[in-house]
């Protein structure tokens, strides 16, 4: 029995290295084609960049100054923290606020909330996008009231939740000696709140760095985000694209995202698993 | 308490409830009658009825093949990917070695956003293809299998780690228990593993079924639609029909319609099936 158990360990540990290269290797494939020189990638895709294909960080420079993603870079990043303080700020708010006071308008408002978790985006894209556009807010400020609009839903949903397992008497007391609302719920309710509030912003954070519908139809060209910038390199580029560095733009794009995600990894596939089993 | 709460309405709700009624629930109430009219802009709508919805399903073959597509690629998709999370899983719920190198590498895939992994899988399957001398855009069957690939390597990581906590939440009296009494590993997995880990199947099957019918940044990314439409999955269909056909826009709002009523009736369904769950408990 034990020496089966060995084996059977022996060959799941073979298993999944092996899986884990395949896991690795496009991101790999990805890598090594960003270092070699335009004419090399179509033909010797797999091919380890040699003496003659190397090319040092050419691509990179080229990929940088051809399509703007530095500034992308910073726009998204600019884009998402607005966003994504905007809605644990406001939606924990609203979700304390209608989880304790009844009154019919708040259950309606609620049961709203919910059922914007169901609509696919395809369902509002082009009247939202009109109606953003006729207010102005097809701009890098604008878009952040849009996306506490969109992320709302799912963001109530889970802070009302959680709202509803904290004892009332706290909030009470805390109202009871003099503190007003605004007061009770920023230094007694909110700290409460910080497990959930967590896993809120890390959904909403890779939902909006990744996004590209959304800025594609309000920013647009003037203002890319990165996912947006390479839509656009690849879709203007006509078959006549410049492969190196296009290459380098996706390793540029990738890398931001693997480092936080190596760092604040614990915290993220918690907050996936709330949020899946939540929503 | 309720009272003194009330007075500070407009600094608890209206910042979100304003932004969510002009993003979302304007827009929705509009789409719903611009579904029944034709129009370019939203101001210049003229009612035609249910017309946008019969174009949608007999001039345009396209949103049938996009349907259909749709269909078949979510079939596909929720099935592998869920067998192949759940081994996973059941892989690494044993003590071996690396176990959280490897739960590392296989959930990374699922940060790197639609765009992106599309354009990484275009390399790929074109390298490949290219060694026989075709590529993604060449048949309908590569775009499928290639989209099916894709949402494997994107979505097994994040199935896997909801196995995962579902698997360690078993008591480990359970499967000792059965293990005195003779039980063979297998009967173990069909009899205590596979029926407590049945809330997380629930919460993975819809999980995968939405992601896969609602899929547009990697479809866009990876095959475009290409050859010709054959690859476009419905999200990608509606949009080309928006802002691709000029005077097509209501038959656009139309499959939108049908695409959200889609949408809610699966969500409808897990809804049932969760709280049926919950009153069994």
């Amino acid at each position: 029995m034990k020496q089966r158990t060995k084996i059977f360990n022996g060959f799941s540990f073979s298993l999944l290295l092996l899986l884990s290269a395949l896991f690795l290797f496009p991101i790999y494939l990805v890598i090594i084609n960003s270092f070699k020189s335009k004419f090399n990638i179509v033909g010797t895709p797999f091919e380890f960049p040699n003496e003659d294909t190397f090319v040092g960080i050419e691509n990179y420079i080229n990929g940088i100054q051809s399509s703007g993603i530095v500034g992308a870079f910073f726009r998204t990043l600019f884009v998402t923290v607005a966003s994504v303080l905007a809605i644990v700020i406001f939606t924990s708010m609203t979700a304390w606020y209608i989880t304790r006071v009844k009154s019919k308008f708040n259950k309606i408002v609620y049961y709203l909330f919910l059922f914007s978790m169901i609509v696919p985006f395809q369902m509002v894209m082009f009247t939202m996008t009109s109606v953003c556009i006729n207010l102005g807010l097809n701009n890098v400020i604008g878009i952040i009231p849009v996306y506490l609009g969109f992320g709302s839903g799912l963001s109530v949903f889970m802070f009302s939740g959680f709202v509803k397992s904290l004892p009332k008497e706290i909030e009470e007391a805390a109202m009871i000696d003099g503190c007003s609302p605004l007061k009770t719920f920023f230094m007694v309710v909110f700290p409460m709140l910080k497990p959930t509030a967590i896993t809120v912003a890390i959904l909403n954070a890779m939902w909006i760095w990744n996004d590209f519908l959304l800025p594609y139809l309000l920013l647009g060209s003037t203002d890319k985000t990165l996912s947006v910038a390479i839509q656009l390199t690849m879709q203007g580029a006509y078959g006549s694209i410049d492969w190196g560095g296009f290459m380098a733009m996706l390793v540029l794009a990738i890398i931001p995202i693997i480092a936080f995600y190596l760092v604040c990894q614990k915290y993220i596939i918690k907050g996936v698993i709330d949020g899946a089993v939540k929503g | 308490m309720e009272k003194n709460m009330k007075k500070y309405f407009p600094i608890f709700l209206l910042p979100t409830l304003v932004s969510f009624v002009i993003v979302f629930f304007i827009p929705f109430v509009m789409g719903i009658y611009l579904s029944f009219t034709r129009f370019t802009t939203v101001e210049n709508a003229t009612w035609v009825g249910i017309e946008n919805y019969i174009k949608a399903f007999t001039q345009d073959e396209n949103f049938l093949n996009a349907l259909w597509f749709t269909i078949k690629f979510t079939i596909v998709s929720v099935i592998t990917i869920n067998i192949c999370a759940f081994l996973l899983a059941l892989l690494l719920t044993r003590a071996l070695k690396g176990t959280a190198f490897f739960r590392t590498v296989f959930f990374m895939p699922n940060l790197i956003g639609g765009i992106v992994l599309g354009y990484i899988w275009n390399l790929l399957i074109n390298s490949i293809l290219g060694i026989f001398g075709y590529d993604i855009t060449y048949s309908a069957d590569y775009g499928f299998w290639g989209l099916v690939f894709l949402l494997n390597w994107q979505l097994i990581g994040y199935m896997m780690v909801i196995y995962i906590a579902s698997l360690q939440n078993i008591p480990s009296e359970l499967n000792e228990a059965a293990r005195i009494d003779g039980a063979t590993p297998f009967s173990i997995l069909r009899h205590i593993t596979i029926p407590m880990v049945m809330p997380a199947v629930t919460i993975c099957l819809f999980l995968t079924i939405t992601n896969s019918f609602k899929l547009f940044d990697q479809n866009l990314a990876l095959t475009g639609g290409a050859p010709a439409r054959e690859t476009s999955m419905l999200a990608l269909d509606i949009f080309n029909t928006f802002y691709g056909r000029i005077g097509w826009q209501g038959v656009g709002q139309a499959k939108a319609v049908v695409f959200f009523i889609i949408v809610a009736l699966i969500s409808f369904i897990q809804l049932k099936i969760t709280s049926r769950k919950e009153v069994e408990n």
